[in-house]
C-alpha cells in the first residue's frame, strides 16, 4: 500500500501525459507534457508553437490557467494519498479494496475527463478558422495514434501517469496480503 | 632583362616539374576516402557535412560558410559590406557596425578568416577576419553565426597581415600592407623614405566577451608587411610577419619593390612587448578609430571612437623585434604544428626558405646580427635557415600543414600544390589546381593540430571550369583527399567573391552550441513589443515610433494611420516567434532601403520617411506560414500639419 501512495506521489514530479505532434517541417516533433497541476511544452515556446499551429483550424488556444482540473486534481491525489495513509493504519483487507475501487473509479473519471477535453479542443473550432474542413475534428487519440491533418498525434501516458496505474494493482496486492 | 630571367626561371621550373612528376610515383599508400570520388564527397540528403568552412568574400566583404566534403554553401555571413538580403547594414540595430573614423563604409575588401584557438587548437568559438582597405578586423560569433564586433585599425594604411590568431588567442593581429605618413600628413609622396612607417597591432581579445581591443602597435620600417601567423609551442609568444619592399619605393612597385634579393620576416616577441606596457615604455599617441560592438540582447550595435593608442618603438625596446632576411618578397609565413619552422614563400622564387625557431633563438642569444635597420636587428640568413625545399613549384604563396609532418604549399605561377616533407625537405606529391591557386587550407592546418584529411585550393582564375556565366565569373574552389600519398581531386565548387583564405573546423565543435532562437524574454530592445498588448504608434514632433509585432500570420497593428509627409517613421518590428527557422520579413512600399528579416525573439527596425500622401501597403518578405500571402498591412499618409488622428489597431474592420 506504500508503494501505492509513492506511486501516487511521482504525479508530482513528473509529467503524466505526453501528446506529440509529428509533421515534416516536424521532424523531431513537438511535445507537450500534461502535469496533475500544469501542462509544460518540451522546450521553451512550444506551447505558443502549438497554440499558432491550432488557430489556423480554429482550435481554442491551450491556456493552462484555465484548466479547472489542474486545480483540482492535485487535492483529489493529496486526498487519495491520505487515506491511503489511514488504510495502512487500519490494515484491513477491506479498507484496502474499498481504497483501490475508489481509485479506480476516480481513474476512469479523469480519463473521461481527459477525453471530454480533447473532444471540446478537437471540435469546438472557431466559425473564423482561415481553414476550414468539411467533417474534419481535431481531437488527439485518448491513447495512441493518429492523422489530425498533416500532424500525425501520439499521445501516450508519462512517467508518473504509468505509476499510477501501477497503484491499482499494488493496492490490490495489500488486499489480497492482508486477506491472507 | 628582369623578365627574361624570370621567363628562363620559369621554363626550368617547368622542366624540374616535368621530371619530378614523372618519376618517384612508387608510392602505394591510397586515400582512406577510397575508390569511388563521386560517393567520396556525397553528403546524403538530410546527413550534415563533416566539417564548416569558412571561405573569406575578399571584394564581396563577407564571410561564406560551406559545408565539406560536399561544398555545400551554408551561409553567406555579411560582415564589411551591406546585405539587403538580411538588411545588414541597412537597419538601424547593424548600421553602427559599419561605422568607421571616416564615417559609414558599406563596403570593405574581406581576406583572412581565422578561428579563436585555445590551446593552439580550434575552438569553436570564433571567427575573425580583416578588412584590407579600411583597416579593420571583425569577430563572428560562432553561437550565431553573425558579426559580433568591428574594430579599426588605428595608423595602418591596409589591413593584410591579420587577423591571425595566438595559442590561446589572447591576440590577434594586424600589419599595414601600405605604409603610410606617421602620423598621417600632407607630404611629398616622394619623401616616402623619410616620412612614412610601418605600423603592426596587436589586437587582444576577452577571454570570455571575445570584446577586442588595441593593446599596442609597434612602429615599424615602411614596408610593406603581408601576412603573418603566430608561433606555437616552444615559439608561443612570438609572431611572424613577412614583408616586402624593402626597397622602400612607392612607386611602379611591381619593378621597384622587387629588387632585393631578400626581404624580411618580422619576429616579433609579443611576451617581451607585454613587459615593456608593463614598464611603461609605451608613447600614448593620439589615434581616431571605431570599435562597434553588436549586443545579443538588445539586437543593437554601438560604435564609440577610440582617441589614444599605445605604441612602442623597437629602438626603446630591445630585444621586441628581429628581422629574419628571406629572400624573394615573401607571401604567406606559416609555422608548422611543433612550432620549430617557420616557412616563407618567396613568391618570387622557385624555393622555399624555413626558418628555424631554436636556430633564431640561439642566433639572438649570439647577437649574430648582419646589420640593424632602425634599431631592429638583422640576424644573419645561415644562422637562421632551417632548409629550403628546392625546385618546388613556381611562386610559393602559402603553406599549410597536415599533421602528419607533411606540408602543403600552393605555387601561384605554376598552378598546382605541392607537398614536401617537414625536415628533410623533400617533395613528395605535386597536383594540378584550376586555375594560378592563392591560398590553400587544410582543417586546422595552420593550428597545433590539423585534420589532414582534405585540403582546399582557393584559385584565383576560373575560366573553363564551369558554365560560362559572361565575363564575370565566380572564383573557384577545389577540394582534394589528402588522407594517403597521393593528393586526390574530387570536387570543385564555385565561391562568393573572391576567396582568400579559408579555415575549417571539425563540425561537432561549433553545431551544438549554434542557437536556434533569440529568448524572447531575454530581449532588451529599448523599443520592443513583447506582446501583442505592447504594441503601439508614438509621435515624439516629426518623428513617429511603431511598436510592431509579428507572428503567423499578421502584423499588430496592420492598419496604421496619422502618418504624415516629412515624418521620420522608425518601424520597430519584434517577431513574437519562439519556434526554429521561422523567420519573418517586412517591406513597406517606398521605403527607401532594404526589407527587414527578423529572426524569431528579435527586433529590428526600418527608418521609412513617407515622400507623398497615399494609402502604402507592407508586407512579410520571408514566406512564413500558409497563411504568408495574407500577413500585410496599410499605413495612410497624410500630408504636413492634417488632423487625422494617430490611430493604429488589427482585425477592426
Amino acid at each position: 500500500m506504500g508503494l501505492s501512495i509513492l506511486c501516487l506521489l511521482t504525479l508530482f514530479v513528473f509529467p503524466m501525459w505526453k501528446i506529440t505532434l509529428v509533421a515534416p517541417q516536424y521532424p523531431e516533433g513537438i511535445s507537450m507534457n500534461i502535469w496533475i497541476n500544469k501542462m509544460t511544452g518540451e522546450e521553451l515556446g512550444t506551447l505558443q508553437n502549438i497554440n499558432i499551429l491550432n488557430h489556423y483550424v480554429g482550435m481554442k488556444y491551450i491556456e493552462p490557467d484555465a484548466i479547472p482540473e489542474l486545480v483540482y486534481f492535485p487535492y483529489v491525489i493529496m486526498t487519495m494519498c491520505f487515506l491511503g495513509l489511514g488504510a495502512i493504519a487500519w490494515d484491513k483487507p477491506e479498507v484496502y479494496l474499498i481504497w483501490t475501487i475508489l481509485f479506480v473509479i476516480l481513474s476512469c473519471l479523469g480519463l473521461y475527463d481527459f477525453y471530454l477535453w480533447e473532444y471540446d479542443y478537437g471540435h469546438n473550432l472557431s466559425e473564423t478558422a482561415p481553414i476550414k474542413i468539411d467533417g474534419q475534428s481535431y481531437q488527439p487519440p485518448l491513447i495512441g495514434e493518429k492523422y489530425l491533418l498533416n500532424f500525425l498525434a501520439k499521445s501516450y501516458p508519462d512517467v508518473s501517469g504509468i505509476f499510477a496505474m501501477m497503484a491499482i494493482p499494488l493496492s490490490f496486492f495489500a488486499f489480497k496480503k492482508a486477506k491472507k | 632583362m628582369r623578365n627574361l630571367r624570370l621567363l628562363q626561371q620559369l621554363l626550368l621550373t617547368l622542366m624540374v616539374i616535368g621530371v619530378t612528376t614523372s618519376c618517384g610515383n612508387s608510392s602505394k599508400k591510397t586515400g582512406a576516402i577510397g575508390g569511388d570520388v563521386a560517393s567520396s564527397v556525397y553528403v546524403a540528403p538530410g546527413e550534415h557535412d563533416e566539417f564548416y568552412a569558412f571561405i573569406s568574400g575578399g571584394f564581396s566583404g563577407q564571410l561564406s560558410v560551406y559545408g565539406l566534403p560536399s561544398g555545400r554553401l551554408l551561409k553567406v555571413i555579411p560582415v564589411f559590406s551591406q546585405d539587403a538580403e538580411k538588411a545588414y547594414g541597412y537597419n538601424e540595430e547593424t548600421k553602427p557596425l559599419l561605422e568607421t573614423s571616416y564615417g559609414f563604409i558599406p563596403w570593405d575588401d574581406a581576406h583572412h578568416p581565422e578561428l579563436s584557438q585555445t590551446d593552439g587548437e580550434t575552438d569553436g568559438k570564433y571567427v575573425f577576419i580583416n578588412g584590407n582597405n579600411t583597416p579593420r578586423i571583425a569577430r563572428i560569433d560562432l553561437s550565431t553565426f553573425e558579426t559580433a564586433e568591428i574594430i579599426e585599425i588605428p595608423n595602418s594604411g591596409g589591413n593584410h597581415s591579420s587577423p591571425f590568431t595566438t595559442e590561446n588567442t589572447e591576440y590577434v593581429v594586424a600589419g599595414t600592407r601600405f605604409s603610410v605618413p606617421y602620423p598621417q600628413a600632407d607630404v611629398a609622396i616622394n619623401s616616402y623614405k623619410e616620412k612614412f612607417k610601418g605600423m603592426l597591432t596587436f589586437i587582444s581579445v576577452d577571454k570570455e566577451t571575445g570584446d577586442m581591443d588595441i593593446a599596442f602597435q609597434i612602429l615599424m620600417p615602411a614596408f610593406d608587411y603581408d601576412l603573418a601567423h603566430s608561433g606555437k609551442g616552444n615559439s608561443h609568444g612570438w609572431t611572424f610577419f613577412t614583408s616586402y619592399n624593402s626597397e622602400e619605393s612607392s612607386s611602379l612597385m611591381e619593378v621597384n619593390a622587387s629588387k632585393n634579393d631578400k626581404d624580411f620576416i618580422a619576429a616579433i616577441n609579443w611576451k617581451k612587448a607585454e613587459e615593456y606596457i608593463k614598464s611603461g615604455k609605451f608613447k600614448e599617441l593620439p589615434a581616431n578609430y571605431a570599435d562597434n560592438s553588436y549586443d545579443e540582447h538588445t539586437h543593437t550595435a554601438t560604435s564609440k571612437m577610440v582617441k589614444k593608442v599605445r605604441v612602442l618603438t623597437p629602438e626603446d625596446c630591445p630585444g621586441l623585434v628581429y628581422f629574419l632576411p628571406t629572400p624573394k618578397s615573401p607571401h604567406g609565413v606559416d609555422v608548422d604544428p611543433t612550432g620549430e619552422y617557420i616557412v616563407g614563400n618567396g613568391k618570387l622564387s622557385a624555393n622555399l626558405t624555413v626558418h628555424s625557431f631554436s636556430k633564431m633563438k640561439k642566433a639572438i642569444e649570439n647577437e649574430s646580427f648582419e646589420t640593424t635597420i632602425d634599431g631592429i636587428p638583422v640576424l644573419k640568413f645561415e644562422e637562421v635557415v632551417a632548409g629550403s625545399v628546392k625546385d618546388a613549384g613556381l611562386g610559393p604563396l602559402h603553406t599549410e600543414f597536415d599533421g602528419e609532418g607533411n606540408a602543403y604549399t600552393s605555387f601561384f605561377i605554376s598552378s598546382e600544390v605541392v607537398k614536401w616533407k617537414v625536415g628533410t625537405w623533400e617533395v613528395l606529391d605535386r597536383s594540378p589546381t584550376y586555375y594560378s591557386v592563392g591560398h590553400i587550407m587544410i582543417p586546422g592546418g595552420d593550428s597545433k593540430k590539423p585534420e589532414g584529411k582534405y585540403l582546399v585550393a582557393l584559385n584565383k582564375i576560373t575560366k573553363d571550369r564551369y558554365l560560362p556565366t559572361g565575363p564575370e565569373m565566380n572564383h573557384s574552389a577545389q577540394l582534394y583527399d589528402i588522407s594517403g600519398d597521393k593528393m586526390k581531386l574530387l570536387l570543385d565548387f564555385p565561391t562568393i567573391g573572391e576567396p582568400h583564405y579559408a579555415q575549417a573546423i571539425s563540425a561537432d565543435r561549433v553545431k551544438s552550441k549554434s542557437k536556434r532562437i533569440y529568448k524572447l524574454e531575454e530581449n532588451k530592445h529599448p523599443y520592443a513589443a513583447k506582446t501583442e498588448k505592447e504594441t503601439k504608434v508614438v509621435r515624439e514632433g516629426n518623428t513617429v515610433h511603431v511598436y510592431m509585432t509579428t507572428i503567423r500570420s499578421h502584423f499588430a497593428p496592420d492598419n496604421i494611420e496619422g502618418v504624415q509627409v516629412g515624418d521620420k517613421v522608425y518601424i520597430h518590428i519584434t517577431n513574437l516567434e519562439q519556434d526554429w527557422d521561422v523567420p519573418h520579413g517586412v517591406a513597406v512600399q517606398g521605403a527607401r532601403m532594404s526589407e527587414l528579416l527578423i529572426m524569431p525573439g528579435q527586433t529590428e527596425t526600418m527608418l521609412w520617411e513617407p515622400q507623398s500622401v497615399g494609402v502604402f501597403p507592407f508586407y512579410c518578405t520571408d514566406f512564413c506560414s500558409a497563411l504568408h500571402q495574407e500577413m500585410q498591412g496599410y499605413i495612410r499618409v497624410s500630408p504636413k500639419g492634417s488632423s487625422v488622428p494617430l490611430k493604429w489597431g488589427l482585425g477592426e474592420n
